[in-house]
Parts: structure tokens; sequence; C-alpha cells
């Protein structure tokens, strides 16, 4: 596995730019639904721009603008990216897994750019020992198509009537609703602690105290709180974490 | 505060977080309860994020509800990401088209 054949590495590199492309379009969709809530936080387009390129992270965008909005401090706020961004240490680990043991220091670099939802399954979905040039293709069609989303989303957001605006923005949840739904229906656990998150995040918001605390802190308190809890109550098995 | 101080922070927490794994992990993680918690925080993150934000963020909280109870059914019976992201936006939109009528 360390040394490619020529003809090998174009051939996985065109394979992934094939595989990339409906992954760009969504992103495209979505990162634009983000521009538009970015602008309300006073991302200028440039901005937009640098963080979508920079962070490629739908949920830890989200946080992020949101830590801006509310003037959070810088460290409050790399606390928030840390968990919602936390699935991509998991899915790392994973990939960390089905590397060939002797790969390039500077390919896992790069590939670790790129570890998304979606390029990460894409990956882990590609047979065999993951092929950089493969995920160097996938790259090459879905990033920058998110990196111009949120900068077409602050430009547009000036433009489409205020109906469309608020409409657009309901397509982050959605992303996340896909995200993890499917894993749900699959395992009891998780559905339950979908569940439970679904309430405590609701009843949070009401209960007094807590529900002036910053929505960034309550993210990090209910995550660290029923993630444990469920380890504790039904540890994975093995295969599981495979994942 | 400089919205670049932010970006960075948060592109050097995600890059991290990305790259420490995949650098410096060359065999599996033994500790189950690591595991474990590894596994359940996305899901219990992204569902913390997503009730009640998207149907108080939603034009108004009916067509919030109603985009919640069809987007986790399409997930359910294996939509895509982008159709059901779409789909959730799609239905607030005739929703608020069909309430502002009415009003």
């Amino acid at each position: 596995m360390a040394v490619y054949e020529r003809g090998r590495n174009k051939r996985e590199y065109i394979h992934g730019l094939r595989d990339g492309f409906p992954i760009g379009l969504g992103y495209l969709a979505v990162s634009f639904s983000l521009g538009i809530t970015a602008k309300y936080a006073g991302f200028s387009v440039t901005q937009g721009f640098w963080l979508s390129l920079l962070n490629v992270a739908s949920a830890g965008e989200y946080a992020g603008i949101a830590q801006v909005s509310a003037g959070a401090t810088l460290l409050e706020t790399a606390l928030v990216i840390l968990v919602t961004n936390a699935r991509y240490l998991l899915m790392s680990a994973s990939l960390s897994q089905h590397v060939a043991a002797d790969m390039k220091a500077y390919h896992r670099f790069f590939i670790s750019f790129g570890v998304t939802d979606e390029l990460f399954g894409i990956g882990i979905a590609h047979p065999g020992y993951l092929c950089p040039a493969y995920m160097y293709g996938a790259f090459t069609t879905s990033i920058p198509l998110w990196a111009i989303g949120t900068p077409l989303g602050i430009i547009a957001g000036n433009l489409l009537p205020e109906l469309l605006v608020r409409t657009l923005s309901v397509a982050i949840f959605g992303m996340f609703l896909a995200i993890i739904i499917p894993p749900a229906r699959r395992d009891l656990a998780i559905r339950v602690c979908v569940i439970v998150s679904f309430f405590a995040s609701y009843f949070w918001n009401m209960a007094p105290f807590l529900k002036d605390l910053s929505a960034g802190t309550k993210t990090i308190i209910l995550t660290v709180v029923i993630a444990a809890v469920a380890s504790v109550v039904r540890p994975v098995e093995d295969e599981e974490a495979a994942e | 505060m400089n919205i670049y101080a932010y970006i960075l922070v948060m592109a050097a927490v995600s890059y991290l977080l990305r790259v420490l794994p995949l650098t410096l992990i060359r065999r599996p993680i033994k500790n189950r309860f690591i595991r474990s918690f590894l596994y359940y925080v996305p899901y219990v993150t992204l569902a913390v994020m997503t009730f009640p934000a998207m149907v108080n963020e939603a034009a108004s909280p009916l067509s919030g509800i109603i985009a919640l109870i069809a987007g986790i059914l399409l997930a359910w019976i294996g939509a895509n990401m982008f159709t059901v992201a779409i789909s959730c936006c799609g239905i607030v939109f005739i929703l608020e088209l069909i309430l502002t009528h009415l009003s």
C-alpha cells in the first residue's frame, strides 16, 4: 500500500471526484443557509468564506456563530466547538483504524482536514485501506462548494424576502436530523439518548437560573451528562464503536 | 471582539480534533467508557441543538414543529441529508404562505 502505481492514483482520484460531487451540492445548500445565520451575527462576506473554508463543519460553525452573536469569550467558544465537533474526534479515531500503518504523515495531515460526517462516511465505505487520492478527489468536488455557500448566503440574505430567509434557516436542523435519526432507528440506546436530549433541552430553557446560561454552556453540560450516563448504563460493544 | 479571532479559535479546535487521533492513534482504543462516551456524544449534542431551537427559530412555532416531525419521519425512512434539509424548508415555506394568507 505504500507504493501506488500512477494509474491507480488517477483512477482513485477520479472516483473520488464523482462520489464527492453530490455531497458538494448538499453542502452548498446547507452552507448557504448557514450564511444567512452568519449575516445576522455580523459576519462579512469574506469572514463567512474563511469561516466555512477553515472549519468545514455544519453544527460546529452554527454553534460558533451563536457564540459570536452572544459575545461569548474565546475560551467558551473553544469549549463549545470541542463539544459540537467531538464526533470528528471519534471519526478520526475510527479512520486511524482504516488507513495503512505506513501511510505518510502529510497524507494524515491533509485527510484530517476533511473529516466531516459525509466525507468520513464515503471514506469508510470505500473498500480496502483508505486511499489518499480517493479522499482528495472527494474533497475537490465538495469542500469548495461548502466554502462558497456561506458567503453566497451572506450576500443573498440581504436580497431575499424575509420569509424565504427564515425558511432556509431551518435547513441546518434538517441536516442534524438526517445525521441523528438513522442511527437512532438502528440502536435503541441512541434513540433513548435523542429523546432524553430533546426533553432535557426543552426543560432547560424553562428552568430558572439555567435558562439564563448561554446556549453553548447548555450544550456542553447536557452533552457531557447525558453521554456519560448512557456510557455507564449501556456501554457499547466492540463492533459498535468501530462503526 | 474581532470575528477573525473567533474563526481562528474555531478552526484550530476543529482541526486538532480531526488530526490528533489520525496521527497519534496507531492501535484500537481499549477503554470501554471512553469508547462508549465518544459513541454517544455526537447524537446527544446534535439532539440538544435541534430541539427546541428548530421550533423557536422557524418562522412560526407551528410550522417549526411540523417541519421537525416531517424531518424525523423522512430521516427515519432513509432520506438523505439534502432531501431532509430541503423538505423541512419547503414545509415551513408552504405553511407560512398558508398561515399568512389565512390571517
